[in-house]
């Protein structure tokens, strides 16, 4: 057998094909493309929601009518028409189902190639899935269980009829409707999502997770995810996704407000692994989220993320640390291969006193791809003794890509400390020289010191997911990681 | 009528004042138009988003200087490194000042930019190199448009320039307001070496601004140590553009002393055009009142093998802002660089903010490339450690600050230089101590 090098392992991370590329066909009930006022109603009214939703989408739409497209992010792409899109989606076999078994077989089998088998996860450590395929919450398991607990976790729609108060005091006031662009478009279209309440003083005795699946030819997903652990709770939340493989552009532009009150803590993972493209740079889904996160005092948020897919990724999960001794972090891998192009990182916007924040962000870069960390720590003058901690590693492989590191830090109070650390490199020869001095084929070396950049981040994950993120990291760089 | 318009309409009548061949001519033409359509850079630049000229551009700038001053040695000589033989290029309201200067034509050029944009003879030279490094932006193609004076500088090859070149400009303030835009071009040949010193000094209260711009160019091993010591009026605004292109195995060093004025940005601008080149940029800022510097850095990896070092120093007080802009791009070419960059600062004041944003853009894959950024406090229980051995508290503070910038002054080669560096330290952070024991 030849010697597996870094050429090899490239030439198969460019010829390496999507492996969760299928399609189901489920029959769906799709809106005509474009939006406008009437359009946003229709989704309204389809969802059934009341009067003061309706308004807050038509507020959300007027403003994101005279909105331009950001173009200040290190990603070029072909802009989405925004009238070429169907704004709603959803799966026709409903009503919901009381048990798995009356779960449209078809649909049942496309989790099963994702390896997510209902059945399995339902076993699987009790982790409660809130299933989304196209936009629509069809499955939702151990409601009981959580129910006992007070603790509410249902999809938005849902929680927008059953606990309207809940979801008019804090929706948006994290990401407010005007907030970006992609916040507006979301705020006006949101087709669903999944909201979470945790009373006062619950430990949430499993992780709560959700699959965002973009399905239907031509259709975007917009997905409103609402998190509030109220005092003293703790909740891990894990949301994964991957997505059919076709040619046309797919949008994607979700929003995930987390709202941690006095003494609470968030934990929020990510996997992420839509459809990157082609070799070739056709295709691939645009992923622009705004992830936000609001700590009051003494609470905690954790944003753990794994980016392997989407041909361009747009996304900045924050923590805005308000509370005094709260404490935000954030644990990044972002893979990028052939075409794809990743622009994430994270703002730490400190305003109490103690607050602390740690940003870890691991780029591996390969083929012809560009992965860029853009991070903002920002230290207003009341917050006193804000400590932050910021570290960016790249990885590239190859001479046809680019890692970029745009770090903002402004520090406007004296007793700040503020520390941000960045290398590039690749792979180093006596690395590979030195695992195979000791019997350690390149392959597995690769995979060894893959492993060992991204360690600090996968750590972080809870164990259900590692797993999972494990699998993805294989897809996007397959043969380094064993 | 706003700056803008001022400027674009008083471009004409300079150009008729001044008899320059067509080549210079077009040049200029060309930059006002650049100048004309791009305006003053605003806030919503990215490259400006921490800095704001608008207070500046307030207010009524007299373009050009309309008369001619005079000012004695004695009374100027301690902005000179007095005590060290050099060359010198004085300019005192943008004229220059013939019997403060010290110019040479022997075996090295140490003479006027006026006098190279006009004889025959450096005709060759100006086609080469005037306007070949400056890039294209609003402020220095509004330098490039007005430019007339300034100091030009050529080291033949095989040169060592036998003591350090100090250009100095002085504003006497009899004007309201002025606006100096000197022009300085650096050409350093094969294996040649210089020492520059450049200096802006505001002597009242009048309003100054500044819009310099350096081009230099070293050639085949040449090196060249460059040395801006800013430590102005709180009335002078300086925005001090400066490229550097250099070629194979040349050495170019920049240390930016940045202690004073209303408002300093420094656009520093380095081109590797060549393998095995290695760019030096340090800095110091000390600031108090409310003083603003804005460091903005770029050095461009073209080539492979190279290196680059960079290292800011900052501390803030009072109501100052620092802002750090460093970026550092790496070529697919340019395998093997090496490319450092550190940004450390201390806020010593509640209303003091730093802003700093270290960039890098890298496109190859076989690179070094690292850079660190901090902001913290002075170690309290190096502080106490210092009280405790009965050093007062202003004191300690100082030498704990001084301690902290040495790394930037270890590498300055001329030793009166640092000296006087250091009294400017001492004198800045109110305290008398020879920092040279």
């Amino acid at each position: 057998m030849s010697k597996y090098t870094e050429d090899d392992l490239r030439e198969e991370l460019k010829t390496k094909e999507y492996e969760y590329g299928f399609y189901t066909d489920i029959e769906s009930d799709t809106f005509p493309n474009g939006l406008n006022e009437d359009i946003v109603r229709a989704i309204s009214q389809k969802k059934e929601e009341p009067q003061w939703m309706t308004d807050w989408r038509l507020e959300a739409f007027r403003v994101w009518k005279d909105m331009v497209e950001p173009e200040w992010a290190n990603v070029h792409y072909e802009k989405p028409d925004f009238q070429g899109i169907s704004y709603y989606s959803a799966p026709n076999s409903k009503p919901k189902y009381d048990s798995i078994d009356e779960v449209d077989p078809e649909l049942l089998a496309t989790f099963e190639k994702l390896g997510i088998s209902l059945d399995e996860q339902k076993k699987l450590a009790g982790v409660a899935m809130d299933v989304v395929v196209d936009s629509v919450s069809v499955a939702t398991t151990f409601k009981k269980t959580l129910g006992e607990k007070g603790i509410i976790f249902m999809s938005i729609s849902e929680a927008i009829k059953e606990h309207p108060e809940l979801v008019k005091k804090y929706l948006g006031t994290v990401v407010p409707q005007k907030d970006n662009f992609y916040a507006a478009l979301n705020s006006a279209v949101f087709s669903d999502g999944s909201f979470c309440y945790i009373p006062k003083g619950v430990k949430c005795p499993m992780e709560l997770s959700t699959y965002f699946r973009i399905n239907q030819a031509g259709t975007g997903q917009f997905e409103r995810t609402l998190v509030i652990a109220d005092e003293g709770s703790y909740v891990s939340y894990l949301e994964g996704c991957t997505a059919p493989s076709r040619d046309e552009n797919q949008l994607h532009a979700a929003v995930v407000e987390l709202i941690a009150l006095d003494d609470a803590e968030i934990k929020y993972s990510t996997v992420q692994n839509w459809y990157p493209g082609n070799a070739e740079g056709k295709g691939g889904v645009f992923n622009f989220v705004t992830k936000r996160g609001l700590c009051e005092k003494n609470a905690k948020i954790s944003w753990t993320q794994v980016e392997t897919g989407s041909a361009v990724t747009w996304k900045y999960p924050s923590c805005v640390l308000k509370g005094d001794n709260s404490v935000g972090e954030f644990y990044s891998i972002a893979v990028t291969n052939n075409y794809q192009q990743a622009d994430t990182g994270t703002k730490m916007i400190h305003l109490g006193k103690n607050t602390k924040s740690t940003i870890i962000s691991k780029g591996i870069s390969a083929g012809k791809s560009q992965n860029s960390y853009r991070g903002l720590v920002q230290v207003s003058s009341r917050a006193e003794n804000a400590r932050n901690f910021s570290q960016c590693d790249s990885l590239l492989m190859g001479n046809e890509c680019g890692a970029h590191t745009f770090p903002y830090i402004e520090a406007k109070n004296k007793s700040a400390k503020i520390e941000h650390e960045a290398t590039t490199s690749k792979i180093g020869e006596d690395q590979i020289f030195y695992c195979n001095q000791r019997g350690i084929d390149t392959e597995k070396a690769i995979a060894l010191i893959v492993n060992g950049f991204s360690k600090e981040v996968l750590n972080k994950l809870p164990m259900e997911f590692a797993v999972e993120a494990q699998k993805l990291l294989e897809i996007s760089l397959e043969g380094s990681v064993g | 009528m706003d700056l803008k318009e001022k400027l674009v309409s008083s471009f004409l009548a300079f150009e008729n004042k001044v008899d320059l061949d067509s080549y210079v001519h077009d040049v200029r033409s060309e930059a006002i138009k650049v100048f004309e359509e791009k305006g003053f850079p605003s806030k919503k630049e990215e490259a400006w988003k921490y800095t704001s000229l608008n207070k500046i551009l307030k207010e009524d700038y007299s373009v050009f200087p309309k008369q001619e001053n005079a000012l004695d040695y004695k009374d100027v000589k301690k902005y000179f490194i007095h005590d060290i033989d050099s060359y010198k290029i004085i300019f005192i309201d943008g004229k220059y000042s013939s019997h403060l200067s010290e110019t040479t034509h022997d075996g090295i050029d140490v003479c006027l930019m006026s006098a190279a944009l006009n004889k025959p003879k450096y005709r060759l030279i100006i086609e080469n190199y005037f306007n070949k490094a400056a890039s294209k932006d609003s402020l220095s193609s509004l330098n490039t448009a007005f430019s007339s004076e300034g100091a030009y500088i050529h080291i033949p090859k095989n040169k060592i320039a036998d003591k350090p070149i100090q250009v100095i400009h002085f504003s006497t303030g009899n004007e309201s307001a002025s606006l100096l835009q000197p022009r300085n071009l650096i050409v350093v040949e094969e294996n040649s070496h210089v020492q520059i010193i450049e200096r802006h000094q505001n002597l009242t209260d009048n309003p100054v601004l500044t819009n310099s711009l350096t081009e230099v160019f070293a050639k085949k091993r040449a090196i060249v140590d460059y040395y801006k010591i800013q430590n102005d009026t709180s009335s002078a605004s300086l925005i001090d553009n400066t490229f550097i292109k250099q070629q194979r195995e040349s050495i170019a060093s920049v240390h930016t002393f940045a202690f004073g004025g209303k408002l300093i940005r420094n656009n520093l601008n380095f081109y590797q055009e060549g393998e095995r080149i290695d760019s030096i940029l340090k800095g110091v800022t000390i600031l108090s009142d409310k003083e603003h510097v804005d460091h903005n850095t770029l050095v461009h990896h073209i080539e492979p093998n190279c290196e680059s070092h960079q290292d800011y120093k900052g501390i803030f007080g009072d109501n100052s802002t620092g802002v750090f802009n460093g970026k550092i791009i790496v070529e697919k070419e340019a395998q093997k660089t090496n490319a450092f960059q550190s940004n450390n600062n201390i806020l010593v004041s509640d209303k003091a903010a730093i802003n700093t944003k270290p960039q890098l853009e890298i496109f190859a894959d076989d690179v070094k490339c690292s850079h660190g950024c901090t902001i913290g406090q002075l170690d309290e229980s190096a502080l106490f450690y210092m009280q405790s051995r009965g050093i007062p508290k202003k004191e300690a503070k100082a030498l704990l600050m001084y301690a902290f910038s040495n790394n930037v002054l270890s590498s300055v080669k001329i030793p009166e230089i640092k000296q006087r560096i250091n009294k400017i330290i001492a004198n800045k952070l109110g305290v008398d101590i020879g920092f040279d024991l």
